[in-house]
């Protein structure tokens, strides 16, 4: 396959009535609103442009896409014209012609006639527009007043910018304001001194959050992947996904050989629609980074050097001590973790070999976490463990609230697509300690920004609901028609007592009532309300019953069920809809249905051809627990680095030193494999053939752009380890593994490769019903029938703070580092975020003597750890906050053992600590 | 497992169904441990309720009466 070209309209597409007109003599019919640029692309002809572009709106700046309309005077621009009925337009004349070389003939002389060593050749529409209007002479010459010694700025690690090169379309800075929203760029000076600027002295010292968007938009070599300019233009592009967020946008792998040039977000992405971030973008380098380890090893101790085997041995190897464990502890003494960074197909097989293979249901996925109280708390309410809506959806949304989380930092690209809505004029509610970057972002009305106290989300959301109930602003005809009676008749006797209220709460939330009853009278009364949230709603003590309170606040304002609205997940990793999808947890086989059911379970026996066990399994933390008390003894974690990403690391570091064989499959020796009796290298999204599920339920293809650099696909290794157990497993390839998927599975029924490879993406539940796929839920009737209200009684952390321990830290991420670092750390990312910081409020720092970029020590109950102070006022008084992307920050260390009721999902976003400046480095230790 | 992880986690559970009432929160404790807990979590938390059951919560006591009633074939691996 070569390079995949995507049609440019030249100018967006728009919805509306039928509009017909002629041009160069043909019938063309289009949208009402779409402009003749855009008609005439449809009708395939190419009208010549330089500075329009489909993913931009049109500027007319260019004045080369001029023609001639019959009946109107002068050559108006094709890309800022709209089409009318029964015009007549010609697009190739002449006088235009005439007009188009003298357009270009200017361009060109002030542009450096350097195409044969242009990283661009090949590639630049500029180039391209001077063979399209057949310029064939320059009479001003070169010598005149030019720009060919401006100087470029190669600050940025992944692009350069070549201002010599540049014809200021302004392509580069529309795209950073209407696609990116960061309102980088500008346009500095006027006439013939105009140029593009970032602002401050460099691209790296602006605002430019690297997205891409520039470089994506730029017509010419001067905003150009330097990837290109070191080895050349791709050859061959392979459609794939990203493997960072939970947004899952799609790329195009553009490669020479078997070596990716550069990573090109897809316009028919339907999760991204041709935008991306720094991460997927550009921090790909990770996958064929020379720490990567390629063979398996093995060693008899921790202790003991690694040694390198090959597959066979350390299949029997693993297999030998898996059995030999068993035989003395019981069935139930070994167990597994899978990946949300694998694709569907290897998290389903991993599963399956250790609910067959290894004969117990101790499975279990880094989702627990994360949002296991999301799949606990939708399940009960709306019947289903998923978000409602698909991206698309939050363009027809006034009123976004956005709960715990961050969604510039954590997932950029849908973010992208809030603040274009948010400038179009929906409102933005945002519940959230710090103050994120979404409160006052650029160009936008500020948000009602509510800075609850960390721990208070469920008296937070149960005194907005309060008001809905009390202030009469129930959608009365949606909960009658769609809701229980009985569940909403309980919650609304409870949610009404003056003990929810808001001005009873204040107290506890540290917000005046009047704010929240504002939030709440704007969300319930705006229009469509949509609610996206993140791990500030989940990493709690009460995390499952804050995700049942959204769903109750949706169903009471009779949010849910269409376009705009809904209960939407931010999903953290790329796959974590995925691997809950595929049967990862211990109480659930795949599609999210109970062990203990005998028909299920049934099922699943007569085509896995195993008895399956009927009792639950043990979760990470009961995994980790029974490992200190003896009774489980081996595990085999898929892509998972559990001794820097889990809470309390002394505890899990404790429970990995006592299992008599540890197992872990990842790209690098992390900080878990220091525990590991057998390393089994993994795979990189560049090797894997199978499929990720995003955050809006979006079953995308990721497809191999390389070889295994080990040998062997993941699910193969799985394969292999299930056979050497005495359970024969084998698979043609993974396109087999989703066909048994969907054959067991019914909200999967109807998916298959060449499905996919058919329609690009789908949404699942995807089956004879919905063939397509179902962009959103619940839409004449909930999952589970009747929507269901739980009562949702606030129940206050035992983690607060004290005299020892006076501040709350909360954790968190930022934009250019994913999760534990262990992909973004080896990649030109770290430019933005070498170490982890601490930031703290002016006041707390003051009170301490602490000063910005200070060494400070964190001490919480669990352990200490030292970071660089940040001194802001977007943190709250009394609350600190730190990421988990370096190891060495230990920032685990000092986190806790509580975790969410239901599900046992970590409380990171909760820790007392106290914070005291310091002259030593030391390296993270826990308390004694 | 160690009884105060156990406790703590249980107790958790019923702070949560609490607000339903006497039965229901006893049906609701009872089913979620009996949904959620690996039967070694369980047979620890009985152990935990025979030996006098220090630090759970009454609620929690009776769901275990309940819960040992429809749990008495607990796989011991």
């Amino acid at each position: 396959m070569g390079l995949i070209h995507e049609t440019d309209f030249g100018t967006p597409g728009r919805d509306g009535a039928a509009v017909t007109l002629e041009i160069d003599g043909m019938a063309v019919t289009v949208p009402e609103g779409t402009s003749v640029m855009r008609a005439a692309m449809e009708a395939g002809v190419s009208v010549p442009r330089l500075c329009a572009t489909d993913s931009l709106e049109a500027f007319g700046s260019c004045r080369l896409c001029l023609v001639e309309i019959e009946g109107r005077k002068g050559t108006p621009a094709s890309c800022t014209t709209p089409v009318a009925p029964g015009m007549k337009v010609a697009t190739h004349t002449k006088r235009l012609a005439d007009l188009r070389r003298g357009v270009m003939e200017l361009y060109i002389s002030d542009h450096p006639l350097d195409c044969l060593t242009c990283a661009a050749n090949g590639d630049c529409e500029l180039q391209d527009m001077a063979g399209a209007v057949g310029l064939r002479e320059v009479r001003y010459g070169y010598d005149g007043a030019n720009h060919f010694d401006a100087p470029k700025d190669e600050s940025n690690p992944y692009f350069s910018f070549d201002p010599a090169k540049c014809i200021v379309c302004s392509r580069c800075v529309r795209a950073c304001d209407e696609v990116q929203g960061t309102f980088a760029l500008t346009i500095d000076g006027r006439g013939f001194a105009s140029a593009v600027s970032p602002g401050g002295d460099d691209f790296l010292d602006s605002e430019c959050v690297s997205c891409g968007a520039c470089v994506q938009a730029c017509p010419t070599a001067t905003l150009i992947e330097k990837s290109v300019i070191e080895r050349g233009q791709p050859e061959r592009s392979v459609l794939t996904t990203c493997a960072y967020c939970g947004v899952g946008c799609s790329f195009k792998a553009e490669m020479q050989g078997n070596e990716v040039v550069r990573m090109v977000p897809y316009k028919d992405g339907g999760a991204n629609e041709g935008h991306s971030c720094v991460k997927g973008r550009f921090a790909w380098g990770y996958a064929v980074h020379q720490d990567r380890v390629l063979n398996p090893m093995i060693r008899e101790r921790i202790t003991d050097p690694w040694r390198e085997v090959s597959w066979d041995e350390a299949i029997a190897y693993t297999a030998d001590r898996f059995r030999a464990i068993q035989e003395q502890y019981g069935r139930g003494a070994i167990g597994g973790i899978t990946s949300s960074r694998c694709t569907n197909e290897e998290v389903y097989v991993v599963q399956k070999m250790i609910r067959a293979a290894f004969g117990n249901n101790n499975v279990d996925t880094c989702a627990r976490v994360c949002h296991s109280p999301t799949g606990y708390g939708l399940k009960q309410t709306f019947g289903t463990s998923a978000g409602t809506q698909d991206f698309r959806s939050v363009a027809k949304s006034d009123v976004i609230m956005v709960i715990g989380a961050n969604p510039t930092d954590g997932h950029p690209v849908f973010a992208s697509r809030m603040k274009q809505r948010l400038r179009q004029g929906a409102k933005l509610i945002v519940l959230d300690p710090r103050r994120i970057d979404l409160v006052d972002a650029p160009r936008m009305p500020k948000a009602l920004h509510l800075p609850l106290r960390p721990g208070s989300n469920v008296a937070m959301i149960n005194a907005l609901a309060h008001v809905v109930v009390t202030e009469g602003l129930v959608a009365t005809d949606f909960v009658a028609e769609r809701c229980e009676d009985g569940s909403f008749a309980a919650w609304t006797d409870f949610i009404a007592e003056q003990r929810n209220s808001p001005e009873a709460l204040e107290a506890v939330t540290g917000l005046p009532a009047a704010l929240v009853r504002e939030a709440a009278r704007l969300y319930a009364t705006g229009g469509n309300g949509a609610i996206y949230y993140g791990l500030g709603v989940t990493e709690h003590s009460q995390g499952s019953t804050m995700v049942m309170g959204l769903a109750n606040l949706a169903m009471a304002t009779g949010n849910i069920g269409r376009e705009g609205v809904g209960v939407n997940p931010l999903r953290g990793q790329n796959n974590v809809q995925g691997s809950c999808d595929m049967g990862s947890f211990p109480h659930e086989l795949p599609g999210y249905r109970h062990v203990s059911d005998d028909a299920t379970r049934g099922l699943f026996e007569k085509v896995w051809g195993a008895r399956l066990e009927s009792e639950p399994g043990l979760r990470i933390p009961n995994m980790l627990d029974a490992a200190l008390d003896g009774s489980f003894r081996a595990i085999f974690i898929q892509g998972e680095d559990i001794a820097q990403s889990d809470p309390n690391t002394k505890h899990v570091t404790a429970a990995l030193r006592a299992m008599d064989c540890v197992v872990v499959q990842d790209l690098f020796l992390n900080e878990t494999a220091a525990f590991a009796h057998v390393f089994l290298p993994g795979t990189s999204f560049l090797e894997k053939d199978g499929t990720f599920t995003n955050a809006e339920r979006r079953i995308n293809r990721v497809r191999p752009v390389m070889a295994s650099k080990t040998g062997l696909d993941e699910w193969e290794v799985a394969c292999r380890l299930a056979t050497a157990l005495g359970y024969p497993m084998s698979y043609s390839g993974s396109a087999a593994i989703m066909d048994e998927i969907a054959s067991l599975t019914p909200t999967f029924s109807g998916v298959s490769f060449a499905a996919l490879d058919r329609l690009g993406s789908v949404q699942w539940p995807c089956n004879e019903a919905a063939p397509e796929g179902t962009p959103i839920m619940h839409m004449d009737r909930f999952v589970r029938g009747k929507g269901h209200f739980v009562v949702t009684e606030f129940v206050p952390t035992p983690e607060r703070a004290t005299r020892m321990f006076p501040l709350i830290l909360t954790t968190g991420r930022i934009l250019s580092q994913y999760n534990v670092g262990a992909q973004t750390r080896r990649t030109g990312n770290l430019v933005w975020h070498t170490e982890d910081v601490l930031e703290i409020h002016p006041h707390d720092a003051e009170e301490r003597g602490i000063a910005d970029g200070d060494r400070v020590m964190i001490a919480s109950r669990m352990g200490t750890t030292t970071l660089h102070a940040i001194v802001t006022d977007r943190m709250p008084q009394g609350v600190v906050y730190t990421t988990f992307h370096h190891p060495v920050s230990g920032t685990n260390v000092i986190t806790t053992e509580f975790s969410d009721w239901a599900t046992n999902c970590p409380e990171y976003k909760v820790t007392a600590v106290q914070v005291t400046r310091t002259n030593l480095q030391v390296d993270a230790e826990a308390a004694e | 497992m160690e009884s105060a992880t156990l406790v703590r986690m249980a107790n958790q559970i019923a702070d949560f169904f609490v607000a339903s009432g006497h039965d229901e929160a006893v049906n609701g404790i009872a089913g979620h441990i009996r949904s959620f807990w690996d039967p070694r979590m369980r047979r620890a938390l009985y152990a935990h309720a025979e030996a006098g059951g220090e630090g759970l919560a009454q609620l929690v006591i009776d769901a275990i009466a309940a819960l040992r009633l429809s749990d008495s074939k607990i796989p011991t691996s």
